[in-house]
């Protein structure tokens, strides 16, 4: 799962847009994820790596997932998640 | 390297909600490494902000209203000159464009003064009543318009357009009407305050962003920063913007500037569609009030006008940095009445 090029991430979890301009903040769990993107982690190993850390099962973590690069994909950070 | 002394006059020293670009052109100039520049600021109201910037602008003096004629102007411009041997004038208003081109040439005859704006019929090409032919002209699609001069025709046309559309006036001030009622209220309130005709326009959906440039004349753009508003007045002004990293409007932005040889700077106004189309929706021919962040992102558009109106080669910039934001303020200036006097009484302060 890859970020749109050009996007910009901060330490702080800060995202910028220089596209569209747009800039969003996430919350802690969300920069984890980000930072895994970033690392060109894929879908199944970010899902395993936070279920493990947060100790809970993988289906409810993909969901959650799932709806967290829906948002991406509806602030054009992200082209496309299946 | 020691800088050149220059003496440079600027219009628009309107800092107001709706800001002219004289002030943020000044700022720009005044941060030039190669010009130490004297600013003559030219003013139409006694209560231009940029009269009381002394800081800014060295000198000022107050001109002839473009409705007095251009042989009134010219007069006064060369009594100003006659004082402050002016090099460079930069006028920054549209309504004034007109007359600052037509003597364009015996300002430079006549008094040596330069001044680097497209000529005539280039700067009547982008005026917003054939602004859609432009478009087709220059390779970049423009939204559907047609120039009105009685409320009857709105029927017909709205029906063409479709609604929305926008009302726009030949200067300024846009509105988007919903209804044939709506624009019809738009047409007389625009046209009271800025005269006929008036422009019916399709409206088309989407995020505005703007373009502040500028091309030599020959076909080249010398530099542009692309723009979005991210905080807008109730006039639809500006008031905090940031820039964009946006190829494709960078070479649509060429594109207009390299077909039309625009000579001069220019601001021009994009809607990006969903679905990542650009939509032309004015070509403003002078720099916006927003310029400076050109600067700010390492293009000094300005001083870039001075060297072209100077006759010198100036290289085209090729890079700035996005994600710089603007964000304007406004600030109470604390002013003697015997400055106010001066400008009120003598026209220059």
């Amino acid at each position: 799962m890859k970020l749109n090029k050009n996007i910009a991430v901060s330490e702080n979890g800060f995202i910028f847009n220089p596209v569209s301009g747009d800039s969003f903040s996430t919350n802690p769990l969300g920069q984890e994820v980000i930072r895994m993107m970033k690392d060109q982690k894929e879908k199944k190993e970010i899902v395993k790596a936070i279920a493990e850390k947060y100790a809970a099962d993988d289906s409810t973590i993909e969901k959650d997932l799932n709806d967290f690069f829906q948002m991406l994909l509806s602030y054009q950070l992200i082209n496309e998640h299946e | 390297m020691s800088k050149r002394k220059i003496t440079v006059a600027v219009t628009g020293l309107n800092n107001i909600d709706s800001p002219g670009p004289g002030i943020p052109v000044i700022r720009a100039l005044k941060e030039s490494a190669e010009f130490e520049v004297r600013i003559i600021g030219l003013s139409y109201e006694t209560l231009e902000p940029g009269l009381y910037m002394h800081d800014l602008v060295d000198k000022s003096y107050s001109i002839p209203l473009p409705s007095s004629g251009m042989d009134s102007l010219m007069s006064r411009l060369e009594y100003i000159h006659s004082k402050e041997n002016i090099q460079v004038i930069i006028p920054n208003f549209d309504a004034e464009l007109h007359s600052f081109i037509k003597l364009g040439n015996r300002l430079k005859a006549e008094l040596g003064i330069a001044t680097f704006m497209p000529d005539l019929e280039t700067f009547e090409s982008r005026h917003k009543s054939v602004l859609y032919e432009f478009g087709e002209k220059n390779g970049v699609k423009v939204p559907k318009s047609k120039m009105i001069y009685s409320p009857n025709e709105i029927h017909s046309i709205g029906n063409e357009l479709g609604y929305p559309l926008v009302v726009k006036g030949k200067y300024y001030d846009a509105s988007i009407a919903a209804t044939p009622e709506q624009a019809n209220n738009y047409f007389h309130k625009i046209s009271n305050k800025w005269g006929l005709p008036i422009i019916l326009q399709e409206f088309v959906s989407g995020n505005e962003v703007n373009i502040t440039a500028i091309g030599d004349g020959n076909g080249n753009c010398i530099g542009a920063v692309p723009m979005r508003k991210l905080y807008i007045t109730d006039k639809g002004k500006a008031w905090a913007g940031i820039s964009l990293l946006d190829e494709e409007l960078l070479t649509i932005a060429n594109r207009v500037i390299g077909n039309s040889k625009w000579r001069g700077g220019c601001e021009l106004e994009f809607i990006k569609t969903k679905e990542g189309s650009y939509y032309l929706l004015e070509m403003n021919p002078r720099f916006p009030a927003w310029v400076y962040l050109a600067v700010g992102c390492g293009q000094n558009h300005p001083e870039a006008l001075v060297k072209l109106a100077l006759g010198e080669k100036v290289t085209p910039f090729t890079s700035y940095q996005n994600g710089k934001l603007f964000v304007r303020y406004s600030f109470d200036q604390i002013v003697d009445i015997s400055e106010f006097e001066k400008i009120s009484t003598l026209g220059e302060l």
